[in-house]
């Protein structure tokens, strides 16, 4: 049992990472981006590719990688969204929808049905373990998978707190007019910050790879993850994120205890019940579900 | 000379010959069947189908500002319950409606939870509850899991008689739920339905019942989609969970009411229509056919928001089924017909009758 938490705890680190991207870029520009799982996925793929064609190893291959996912962040945000969350809040999701069906689909087309892993690629990492004191086995990429979410959440909420950028993007988050006039650059801002969620959401499409099997249709998946955790971590702050992580997976894996087909059951209704008490305790209907207040000094 | 003041109307001349056109084409459709194929009589009882979702998807969005990505959930239900009915010894044919009433109110308490979310929380919110109560129904020892199960109980009719019996349940279906929709958008729920689109708070300020209209629209949509979905179990006789809980049908009936005019009712039918004719030549490419549809509602909502009807409506100001008003102002009192005048059109805003 306590081996099951332990696992549990350190799956939590991986919905960590896939979520912050989501409800960074929701605090940022209010806009939930349907394709976040999608552009995960197609990260993993774009790994994949590198080292089973170039034979370059996925952690090498991550160089390649993020700035390139930064570089679609920023034209995601420059191109699409930008342009259709002037047409009111509902048409980002529309146009994001319509983003994640485009990329699953050219993927099916690109890589075909076939399921993928770069657990080949990566050595004795995917299976090595330690062992800690209690007789517990702990798998390391687990282990470097849940210290790169604490280094990360950690490294965000310093860059929003520290530095003039983070300082800027806080400003936008909070009324993008505002900001304008003191002189931010509202655009600039939001496309880094789109950039930065996409580094994010491309390291989780790595880990994704690395620490399980994925498909060109697996990103809707990594999509509710990444928003259950999300709202289960609630509007507190990046931290949140990680404490919906652990809570999500714990759940899942409750879930599986309880019925072998019940991982996925108990994840989602783990996200409902938390739902169900954030709405009837803070009755405030809910404007940020996602939000967290990225003006937390800490 | 006493000073002009404006005409407010329900529709124009073009409504009311369109509002004939209507009736004349359902009782063309009601008699088609002797004219055309079997495998015709399949497509258009699809076409229907697609219809339905489409207007509803659209009631739910367009009307009502409720982006939904997870309608498939009520799909799925439709054709479940339809099963299920069917399974205990209810004839299948009544079971395809009883199903749907059980969706509907199955869509209540659902309801009392996700309409207090909002915009993308509530999108991806009902996706959730969709893929829950995918998994939910896998569990069902009768569907086994992925593997399915068939509507058996059908098979006791001809597959003629299955077949127009279908069509034209369809076709009632469709005709039923189009009315009791344009009926709703029409009258003082639909003025309510709309002010809350563009401004909830605006819109409660001034008495509109914000959470029982938005739950009237939710529970019609999801009513619509069961018929839907248990009409779909009806013609293909399987039952995967995979394919009815698949989110593909919301991509449907996302790309349809885009590329058709999100938030006009004629949109919806004719996304439906250009739907369906590309399904028709495109269907069998495959991905390439997916890949398009994605991109094509990546694109309307980008450069054409208002889809193809939205647009022709805002430059000519065709009017065919309208649920709203407008108001002319005439531009001098000689010049009554209005023809040259371009015509103001409120059709958003109304105090409550």
């Amino acid at each position: 049992m306590t081996n099951q938490i332990v696992q549990g705890i350190l799956l939590g680190g991986y919905y960590a990472l896939i979520a912050c991207g989501l409800s960074f870029m929701f605090s940022v520009m209010r806009i939930i981006n349907l394709a976040h799982g999608s552009l995960a996925v197609l990260s993993a793929f774009a790994l994949w590719l590198l080292a089973s064609r170039f034979h370059i190893p996925p952690f090498l291959g991550l160089a390649i990688v993020l700035p390139l996912m930064a570089v679609i962040g920023w034209a995601l945000q420059r191109f699409l969204l930008e342009r259709s969350a002037r047409g009111g809040a509902l048409l980002p999701i529309l146009t994001t929808f319509g983003l994640a069906i485009v990329i699953d689909n050219v993927l099916f087309e690109q890589f075909g049905a076939d399921t993928r892993s770069l657990a080949p690629f990566i050595g004795n990492l995917s299976y090595d373990s330690w062992e800690w004191p209690g007789s517990l086995y702990v798998g390391k990429l687990a282990v470097i998978i849940f210290v790169a979410a604490v280094v990360l959440l950690g490294g965000l909420q310093l860059f929003l707190t520290r530095t003039g950028l983070g300082r800027s993007i806080r400003a936008t988050s909070e009324d993008p007019d505002t900001a304008g006039l003191v002189g931010v650059d509202v655009r600039r801002a939001n496309a880094i910050a789109a950039a930065i969620a996409m580094v994010t959401v491309g390291l989780a499409g790595a880990f994704l790879g690395m620490r399980a099997t994925f498909d060109p249709y697996a990103g809707a998946t990594q999509l509710l993850f990444a928003f259950e955790a999300a709202v289960i971590g609630g509007a507190g702050s990046l931290w949140g994120t990680l404490i919906g992580g652990i809570v999500l997976a714990l759940a899942q894996t409750l879930g599986a205890k309880v019925h072998p087909q019940g991982f996925l059951i108990g994840g989602h209704v783990a996200f409902l019940i938390v739902l169900f008490i954030r709405l009837y305790t803070s009755g405030l209907g809910l404007r940020g579900l996602l939000r967290f207040s990225t003006g937390k000094v800490p | 000379m006493s000073a002009a003041s404006p005409v407010i109307e329900r529709g124009t001349a073009a409504s009311r010959i369109a509002g004939c056109g209507v009736a004349i084409i359902i009782l063309l459709l009601a008699l088609a069947p002797q004219f055309l194929s079997a495998g015709a009589v399949d497509r258009m009882t699809a076409l229907f189908i697609y219809v339905i979702l489409a207007a509803m998807w659209n009631a739910l969005a367009g009307f009502g500002g409720l982006v939904s990505v997870g309608q498939q959930v009520f799909f799925g239900l439709g054709a479940y319950f339809a099963i299920r009915l069917a399974n205990a010894g209810l004839n299948p044919f009544v079971s395809l409606f009883v199903s749907a009433v059980i969706v509907g109110a199955v869509s209540w308490p659902i309801s009392l939870f996700m309409l207090r979310l909002r915009n993308g929380e509530f999108a991806i919110g009902m996706w959730v509850i969709a893929a829950l109560t995918h998994l939910l129904v896998n569990l069902d020892r009768l569907i086994q899991g992925e593997t399915g199960t068939s509507l058996i109980s059908l098979n006791v009719y001809d597959a003629s008689t299955r077949r127009l019996t279908i069509y034209w349940l369809a076709l009632a279906s469709m005709t039923a739920l189009l009315a009791v929709l344009f009926g709703l958008l029409r009258g003082s729920t639909g003025a309510a339905i709309r002010a809350i689109r563009d401004n909830e708070d605006a819109a409660a300020s001034i008495g509109v019942r914000v959470t029982g209209t938005k739950r009237l629209l939710f529970v019609l949509a999801a009513f619509g989609i069961g018929v839907a979905g248990a009409l779909w179990l009806a013609t293909s006789i399987t039952f995967q969970p995979k394919t009815y809980f698949s989110v593909q049908w919301t991509a449907y009936m996302i790309f349809i009411v885009l590329v058709g005019g999100i938030g006009t009712f004629e949109g919806a039918i004719l996304g439906a229509l250009i739907f369906f004719l590309i399904e028709t030549w495109f269907g069998g490419t495959g991905v390439w056919y997916l890949i398009g549809l994605g991109a094509t509602a990546l694109i309307f909502s980008l450069l054409l928001p208002r889809g193809l009807w939205g647009t022709l409506e805002e430059r000519f100001g065709w009017r065919l089924l309208s649920v709203g008003y407008r108001v002319r102002l005439p531009v001098n009192a000689s010049d009554t017909t209005g023809g040259t005048a371009s015509p103001a059109q409120v059709t958003t805003s109304r105090e409550k009758a």
